[in-house]
C-alpha cells in the first residue's frame, strides 16, 4: 500500500504570545512542532504499511527549517520524505498550498493520502479537501476510525459528524483527514531519531515542480490578508477574588440579568 | 474560454457528456466536441475524465468580469428533514450584506423531500430559494453536493456564497472552492462589505490570539464558512414573499464515490448540542469526578443550556465526544459560556473564544481563562455553582 502524508510544521500555538502594544504575535523563541493532527495521519499510515506492506512518503511545503517536521515523521517511521521548498511558494493561501502539494502528488503513485484534519495555527481544515479535489479523488474528512475492506480495495471509515459519526465506504485511492481518536501517535525512539536523518529526503523547487510562478505562493493565492489585529480585549472584565461564594453568585447573576443574558 | 481539450489523449470513453449538466459536450465520431457557448467551465468533465484529456485553464477575473457576479447565497444545510440553525443565522446575515450591495439573497436548499423548508427561508429573508431535491441528496455526500453547488453557481454567478462551518460545511466548501479555483475563508466570525463592495471576512487564528481580515479580490464568488451561533437570526416574518426555483441536477450513481453505510448518533438522549445551544455550561478537570457532572447539568437545565466538556473530561469518557469544546472537539460561539474548573489552555480557548459572554469559575487565580472572561470568580466550583443556581432560581421566581 502506497501512502502519502502531507504534513505541516506549525508553531507551538500554546506558547505564542501577543505583543500587547503592537497587537502582533511574538514568535521568537516559540518552538516549531509537527502539527499534532498530522501525527495521527503519520501514525495511521505507518500502521497500515506495517500490516499491508508498501511505503509511507511524508511531504511538506515550507521553508528550509520545515525539514524538522519531516524528520519527526521519518523518526516515527515514515520511509522517505519530499520537501517542496522555494521562496516562490511563500505566502500561499489554502488554495495555492493545496495546488502545489497536489501537483507533486500527481507525479506519484498512491493508494491513500492521509492529512491531519487541520493545522493548529490556521485551523482552516481546507487544504486536505482541496488536495482531494485537485487530484480528482474522493475524500473522507474527520476520520476517527479506519479499516481496509477485506477486498483490499476499499476503505471503511468513521467520519465524525455534528451528531456522531457516519460509516463511509470508498474505493481507493481516497484522501482521508485524521482527527483525534484515530490512534495514539507513537513517540519516536532514539533509534528512530537516529535513522531519520539517513532516510531519503528529496528537495523540490518550483522549477523542478514545473509549475508557472503565477500559480504559486502569494501570486497564486485567491485570498489576501488585509489586516491582522488583536481580538477585542474584554474591556474591564470583572474578576472577583476573596469574595464569599454567595455574594459572588449574587453579583454574577445581577451582571447576567443586566446584560439580558439570562 | 479556458477549456483545453487534448484530442490525442481522448479515448472516446464518453463519460464526459454524461456528467455535463449544461449539454455542452457531444459525441463527435470516436471523440467528443464542446459547445463553448454552453460551457460554464464548471469542471465536471475535467473531474471525470480518466485520461486527463480535459483541462480548465483558470485565470484571474478582471474588474469587468467581477461586476457580472451578483447576489448573496447561503448553502442551507439540512439534517433529518430540518434546517440547521446556522442556515437561519446566515440568511439573516446575507440579508444585511445584500441590502448593503443592493442585491438579492438566494438560499440554496439541497436534499430529499425538503421542499416544505423553502418557505421558512423566505420568511427569514431570502428573495429566492434554489431547490435541488432528489433521492441522491438524502445523505450528505461530498461528491453529490459538490456537483450540485457547482452546477448552480457556475451559470448564475453569485458574488458571495456562505456556508455554515459545520462538519459538512467544512467538507463541502473547500471542495467547491478547489473545483472552481476560488478563494475560501474558514470559520469566519465577522462579515462586512467595504467601500469597494468587497466581502471583508474576519476570522480568528493562532488559537484566537489574533484576528485576520481576509479579502478575495480577484475571483468570484467570494466564499466563506461561518461559525454557527456567531450571528443571531432575525425574527421570521411570514409576510415575506419570494420565489422557489426548482433546479434539476443530474448525477450518475458512479459520480458519488463514497457510500454512507450507516449514521451513528452519539447524541445522548436529552443532551443538547453544544454547537446549537445559545448557552453552554462547560466543565473541566476541576469537576473531579463524573458523578459531580450533575451540578453543571442542573445549571444547564435551569438555563435551557447545553453541557460541554474540555478534552480531559471527554477523553476520560465522562461526556460523549459530541460535547467536547476546543480545537480537537467543537468550535462554538454561544451567547453565554460558563467555564467551570477549566484552566483555559489555548486549545480550549480556540474553540470558544468567540463566545459573546464568558463566565469563568476556577480555584486558581492565575488560570489563563480569566484573561478572556467577562466575569470571573476565583473560588471552588462546588461552592460557587450551587450558589449561582440558587440566585438564578430566585431571579426566575421573581419574574
Amino acid at each position: 500500500m502506497k501512502i502519502i502524508v502531507p504534513v505541516k510544521q506549525v508553531p507551538e500555538v500554546a506558547e505564542v504570545k501577543v505583543n500587547e502594544e503592537t497587537g502582533t504575535l511574538i514568535r521568537d523563541g516559540v518552538p516549531s512542532i509537527l502539527n499534532p493532527f498530522d501525527e495521527y495521519a503519520v501514525e495511521e499510515a505507518i500502521k497500515l504499511r506495517d500490516h499491508y506492506g508498501g511505503e509511507v512518503v511524508v511531504m511538506t511545503m515550507g521553508p528550509p527549517q520545515a525539514k524538522e517536521a519531516l524528520w519527526k515523521a521519518l523518526a516515527m517511521g515514515g520511509d522517505r520524505a519530499i520537501h517542496l521548498t522555494d521562496r516562490i511558494f511563500a505566502g500561499a493561501d489554502t488554495w495555492a498550498t493545496a495546488y502545489t502539494l497536489a501537483r507533486q502528488i500527481k507525479k506519484m503513485e498512491y493508494d491513500l493520502v492521509i492529512c491531519g484534519k487541520q493545522a493548529i495555527d490556521g485551523d482552516t481544515a481546507q487544504v486536505g479537501p482541496e488536495i482531494a479535489e485537485l487530484l480528482g479523488i474522493p475524500q473522507i474528512c474527520y476520520v476517527r476510525h479506519l479499516e481496509i475492506d477485506e477486498d483490499g480495495k476499499h476503505v471503511i471509515a468513521h467520519r465524525e459528524t455534528d451528531d456522531g459519526y457516519d460509516v463511509i465506504k470508498a474505493k481507493m485511492p481516497v484522501l482521508l483527514t485524521a482527527t483525534k481518536g484515530l490512534n495514539e501517535p507513537r513517540l519516536p525512539n532514539i533509534m528512530g531519531i537516529m535513522k531519520a536523518k539517513k532516510k531519503p529526503l528529496e528537495e523540490i523547487d518550483a522549477a523542478t515542480l514545473g509549475v508557472p510562478e503565477d500559480d504559486l505562493g502569494l501570486k497564486g493565492s485567491p485570498t489576501t490578508v488585509r489586516k491582522v489585529f488583536p481580538p477585542e480585549r474584554k474591556s474591564g472584565g470583572i474578576k472577583l477574588q476573596d469574595v464569599d461564594a454567595k455574594e459572588a453568585a449574587r453579583q454574577l447573576v445581577e451582571f447576567l440579568a443586566k446584560k439580558g443574558a439570562i | 474560454m479556458g477549456l483545453i481539450y487534448d484530442k490525442e489523449k481522448c479515448t472516446g470513453c464518453m463519460l464526459c457528456p454524461k456528467v455535463c449538466n449544461f449539454g455542452a459536450i457531444e459525441k463527435d465520431g470516436d471523440k467528443v466536441k464542446f459547445d463553448l457557448d454552453k460551457c460554464v467551465l464548471c469542471g465536471s468533465c475535467e473531474e471525470i475524465c480518466p485520461e486527463d484529456a480535459i483541462g480548465i485553464e483558470r485565470k484571474t477575473v478582471d474588474k469587468e468580469k467581477i461586476a457580472e457576479y451578483k447576489d448573496v447565497w447561503v448553502w442551507c444545510e439540512t439534517a433529518e428533514g430540518k434546517l440547521r440553525g446556522v442556515a437561519f443565522e446566515l440568511v439573516t446575515k446575507a440579508r444585511e450584506l445584500a441590502d448593503k450591495l443592493g442585491e438579492n439573497v438566494i438560499a440554496v436548499l439541497i436534499g430529499h423531500e425538503v421542499e416544505h423548508l423553502a418557505e421558512f427561508l423566505i420568511h427569514q429573508g431570502a428573495d429566492r430559494v434554489l431547490l435541488v431535491d432528489d433521492k441522491i441528496f438524502a445523505d450528505y455526500t461530498t461528491d453529490a453536493y459538490t456537483i450540485a453547488m457547482v452546477t448552480l453557481i457556475a451559470p448564475r454567478k453569485p458574488s458571495i456564497v456562505l456556508y455554515g462551518a459545520t462538519n459538512n460545511g467544512r467538507d463541502l466548501a473547500p471542495r467547491v472552492a478547489a473545483r472552481m479555483a476560488l478563494g475560501l475563508t474558514a470559520d469566519c466570525t465577522g462579515l462586512d462589505i467595504d467601500d469597494e463592495r468587497q466581502l471583508v471576512q474576519t476570522r480568528p487564528a493562532f488559537g484566537g490570539n489574533i484576528m485576520a481580515e481576509i479579502l478575495c479580490p480577484y475571483t468570484r464568488p467570494q466564499m466563506a464558512t461561518v461559525r454557527p451561533n456567531v450571528f443571531k437570526p432575525s425574527d421570521r416574518d411570514t409576510s415575506c414573499t419570494g420565489d422557489i426555483e426548482k433546479v434539476e441536477v443530474k448525477i450518475g450513481a458512479n459520480q458519488v464515490r463514497t457510500r454512507v453505510l450507516e449514521h451513528v448518533k452519539e447524541v445522548v438522549e436529552g443532551m443538547k448540542s453544544v454547537e446549537e445551544a445559545d448557552i453552554v455550561v462547560c466543565s473541566g478537570r476541576g469537576i473531579k469526578d463524573p458523578s459531580n457532572l450533575t451540578l453543571p447539568q442542573e445549571l444547564a437545565d435551569l438555563l435551557n443550556a447545553a453541557v460541554g466538556g474540555s478534552r480531559p473530561i471527554v477523553d476520560a469518557g465522562w461526556l460523549p465526544p459530541t460535547q467536547q469544546v476546543g480545537q480537537s472537539g467543537r468550535t462554538i460561539s454561544p451567547s453565554l459560556y460558563f467555564a467551570l474548573g477549566i484552566s483555559g489552555a489555548i486549545q480550549h480557548c480556540s474553540g470558544m473564544s468567540s463566545s459573546e459572554i464568558i463566565i469563568a469559575i476556577n480555584k486558581d487565580p492565575e488560570a489563563p481563562i480569566f484573561e478572556i472572561a467577562d466575569f470571573g470568580i476565583v473560588g471552588d466550583i462546588f461552592e460557587v455553582v450551587p450558589a449561582i443556581i440558587e440566585e438564578i432560581k430566585k431571579l426566575q421566581s421573581d419574574r
